[in-house]
């Protein structure tokens, strides 16, 4: 796992995003701009992501670091350090 | 005996398509039990029963469109006996005994819509030899577009193959031509249509007072970071679940805002049934019942939440979720903005709005800090209660929401 590419990795996070939001139109996001806002993903949403990341990657996000995922470059940057780590 | 006669599923409903039928002529039903899915302007819905007993025929057929208090089936209750019906007839003319071309129990005519399935039979077994798991709606609208379902993907609980499996696998068969964007369309047409009515009748009928607070939700946000740091994610509550409940118990303290307005008087509600909004991916809103959401811990509370929310988008919703609030809870803040000043959803008699969770400034013990705030506000019936009430329940809730060691008391 920890050899993911970062261009897979963004795949990985599309495809859960877009799991949960099928009509998101993720390219057209700004990348800094808050992406749950943006593409109308609500707590609820957003635990359904978190849940389907922990599947495919293994890791689990601990609610005291979800400020590190308000951009979707926050997140795989965030994803990244903790498979590596 | 009993007649089990189409739900009223919102003030303005008329009348509902019997989609399918979940039982059979002789079987047991219990109290609660989902017994046919009807397509209403909200979508399709699981009705439920709630006498218990056996069935003793079915009424209604498959594919018929049925006014609201017509009979769908008749039912015989624990202890009685099949007498012949008619024997116990008392001489009235109930829509059951009217007989209306529609209403008829042969098996013909079928409602014009249900055209015979074209001539492509389609087998209940796949070619395999093994029984094809499919609900009798999909099996027939597979017919009817010339498809087999052996081929299609299931997407069922029990991994039957549903309605929607077959309208999928219908649209990807056409390149996307399909009637399934026609039937979508139109689904979407119709909930607009269901909103449009409610919402006007409410803005014509109801006159509105808003009432609103800021209130520091620092304390709220430590207890759900506590309650969910040890936990996985899927047993993590979510904010809205705190705001249900505060809802809830301010509600249990000002039961005049739970209940209905009809026929010129307030009718309080049994229970506190919240209805929670619930923004459609697509477009669309409905307003499913939370049911008891003043007697439920936080995990089943949240268990409720997410079975709810689940349903409302990717499934159906009970007959029962559509009646039973006694007022409604919108939450916009997770779309960014700062406040809600709500449409009252008739005939009930009150909403109550959140809006986002922001960092402001805050006084506390005479200095200005940075503290994430929300907004709360009520909107309410002004011919059943007047500001102080509401104001009675805001400030009550707001209590609740800035001190969430009293959302559940041990």
């Amino acid at each position: 796992m920890a050899n993911l590419s970062r261009d897979t990795l963004r795949e990985t996070v599309i495809d859960a995003i877009l799991a949960v939001a099928p009509e998101a139109d993720i390219d057209a996001l700004p990348p800094d701009r808050p992406w749950r806002e943006a593409l109308e993903i609500d707590s609820f949403d957003f635990l359904n992501i978190l849940v389907d990341l922990e599947k495919r990657l293994g890791v689990s996000v601990p609610e005291s670091d979800y400020h590190e995922l308000a951009t979707l470059e926050g997140l795989i940057d965030y994803l990244e350090r903790r498979l590596a780590g | 005996m009993s007649e089990f006669r189409m739900p009223s599923l919102g003030a303005d409903m008329e009348s509902g398509t019997l989609v399918e039928w979940n039982i059979r002529p002789g079987e047991r039903v219990e109290r609660g039990q989902i017994v046919c899915v009807v397509e209403t302007q909200k979508g399709a819905i699981d009705v439920e029963i709630w006498e218990a007993g056996t069935v003793e025929r079915l009424v209604a057929e498959e594919g018929q469109k049925v006014p609201v208090g017509e009979v769908l089936a008749v039912i015989l209750g624990d202890g009685e006996k099949d007498e012949g019906g008619k024997a116990e007839d008392d001489g009235r003319e109930t829509p059951a005994e009217r007989p209306t071309p529609e209403a008829s129990q042969a098996p013909s005519p079928r409602a014009p819509d249900l055209s015979p399935p074209p001539t492509t039979a389609t087998p209940d077994v796949a070619s395999s030899g093994v029984r094809l798991r499919i609900s009798p709606a999909a099996r027939r609208r597979a017919a009817e577009l010339g498809l087999d379902p052996a081929g299609v993907n299931s997407s069922g609980i029990d991994g039957s193959i549903t309605l929607e499996d077959i309208e999928r696998a219908a649209q990807a068969a056409q390149g996307g031509q399909s009637t399934r964007a026609v039937a979508t369309t139109d689904a979407h047409a119709a909930m607009r249509q269901a909103i449009a009515t409610a919402m006007a009748r409410s803005k014509r009928e109801i006159p509105h007072y808003y009432l609103g607070n800021t209130l520091c939700v620092e304390p709220a946000l430590a207890w759900l970071e506590t309650h969910n740091a040890e936990r996985p994610v899927t047993e993590r509550l979510i904010f809205p679940v705190l705001q249900l409940r505060a809802v809830a118990l301010a509600l249990e303290a000002v039961p005049e805002l739970n209940g209905w307005f009809v026929d010129d008087a307030f009718q309080p509600a049994e229970g506190v049934h919240l209805g929670v909004a619930i923004a459609l991916r697509g477009g669309g809103l409905v307003a499913p019942a939370l049911h008891d959401a003043d007697r439920l811990a936080p995990d089943v509370m949240m268990a409720a939440l997410r079975d709810l929310l689940t349903r409302a988008r990717k499934d159906r919703l009970r007959s029962s979720e559509l009646t039973a609030a006694g007022l409604t809870v919108t939450n916009l803040g997770d779309l960014g903005v700062e406040s809600v000043q709500g449409v009252i959803y008739p005939p009930q008699v009150a909403l109550v709005g959140f809006g986002r969770i922001a960092e402001r400034p805050w006084v506390r013990d005479g200095q200005v800090v940075a503290a994430r705030c929300l907004h709360a506000s009520l909107a309410a019936d002004h011919r059943v209660t007047d500001g102080a009430l509401g104001a009675r329940f805001l400030t009550r809730l707001t209590d609740l929401l800035t001190e969430p060691e009293r959302l559940w008391p041990t």
